[in-house]
């Protein structure tokens, strides 16, 4: 929100967290963050179980939607970490995929919050990502799965170095996965908001502000567009490189 | 030079990360109007991979953000 008779934009203001539900809430610091995950928890749950209820042989349109999600992960699982492992993983990447979707989406409409465009939500995503990972790739290799670190066909003199530059590359998952999903997310609500202030510091110039105020209203609204893009597709890509790294692991390489 | 006039350079320096994104997002829509072009029948496929690649580069102009976002208001 523009500041009143000054001209800054204050453009992270927006992700400001505060306490809600009243008294309780104030209790335990459940933030409005708090909230909206429960919000798109309890949300995924009545699209599945709506979309699922009238097991029609011509689905309607929250079934075929509920169906596509469905299938498109099932491929995803399956053609990326392959057959049998990917249905093993599936329910994760499933459960992974549609509650950061949900939260995307949640931060388009007015009055919610996107808790995904706080680093510490993606960040504790995207560590769940890798301790699992790690986990997964010890309990099928064993000690054979540090081998993922040393690539084939090298030079033995270069192997302490390349070992070293996989391993940090190997660790910097988790910055790369969280940042990605957060920077979007947040570039996206604080593009809103500076044009949003446009809205407002121009339409009080009078006459002459009304047309670019316009403008930055038509841009405000192709951006909401944008967003919807950029939501389903920050979630996408944080399944399928779940699904990669899974691949990585059960794999190696 | 005080320290607000150097937060905003380095906002503005932090941005020529932006040259190499959009080098990337060329390269990538480029490459999918070539391989479109030589095989029309594929544009599903690759359609759905330079989407892929898309997101991919587009994050790192939001690092090159992020990090302008940091110097000026952290």
């Amino acid at each position: 929100m523009a500041a009143e008779g000054s001209n800054s934009i204050d453009a992270l203001g927006q992700f400001q967290l505060h306490t809600s539900l009243g008294l309780l809430g104030d209790s335990v610091h459940f933030t409005q963050s708090n909230l909206m995950m429960v919000v798109a928890g309890l949300l995924v749950l009545l699209f599945l179980y709506m979309g699922m209820k009238p097991r029609a042989m011509v689905p309607g349109r929250l079934q075929a939607a509920a169906e596509m999600g469905y299938e498109t992960i099932l491929s995803m699982c399956t053609e990326t970490i392959g057959g049998h492992e990917g249905r093993k993983f599936f329910p994760f990447v499933f459960t992974l995929f549609f509650f950061i979707l949900f939260g995307n989406l949640l931060g388009v409409f007015p009055l919610f919050f996107t808790f995904t465009s706080h680093i510490m939500v993606t960040l504790a995503l995207s560590l769940l990502v890798f301790v699992l990972v790690t986990v997964v790739g010890l309990k099928e290799h064993g000690l054979h799965w540090f081998s993922y670190f040393v690539p084939q066909g090298i030079p033995k003199a270069l192997a302490p170095l390349m070992v070293a530059i996989e391993f940090i590359s190997y660790l910097s998952r988790i910055i790369s996965l969280s940042v990605r999903l957060f920077a979007n997310m947040m570039a996206g609500h604080v593009m809103l908001e500076v044009f949003g202030s446009f809205i407002v510091m121009l339409g009080g110039l009078g006459l002459l502000g009304y047309f670019p105020a316009a403008l930055s209203l038509g841009v405000n609204t192709l951006l909401i567009g944008f967003e919807l893009l950029v939501a389903t597709l920050q979630a996408y890509v944080f399944a399928i490189l779940t699904c990669i790294y899974l691949h990585d692991a059960v794999h190696l390489h | 030079m005080d320290v607000a006039s150097a937060k905003m350079l380095g906002a503005g320096i932090a941005m020529i990360a932006l040259a190499g994104v959009g080098i990337g997002m060329g390269t990538i829509f480029g490459s999918l109007v070539t391989s479109v072009a030589r095989n029309p029948a594929s544009r599903d496929r690759v359609f759905g991979l330079a989407i892929l690649g898309f997101a991919l580069t587009e994050a790192v102009a939001l690092y090159a953000l992020v990090i302008a976002f940091i110097i000026l208001f952290v």
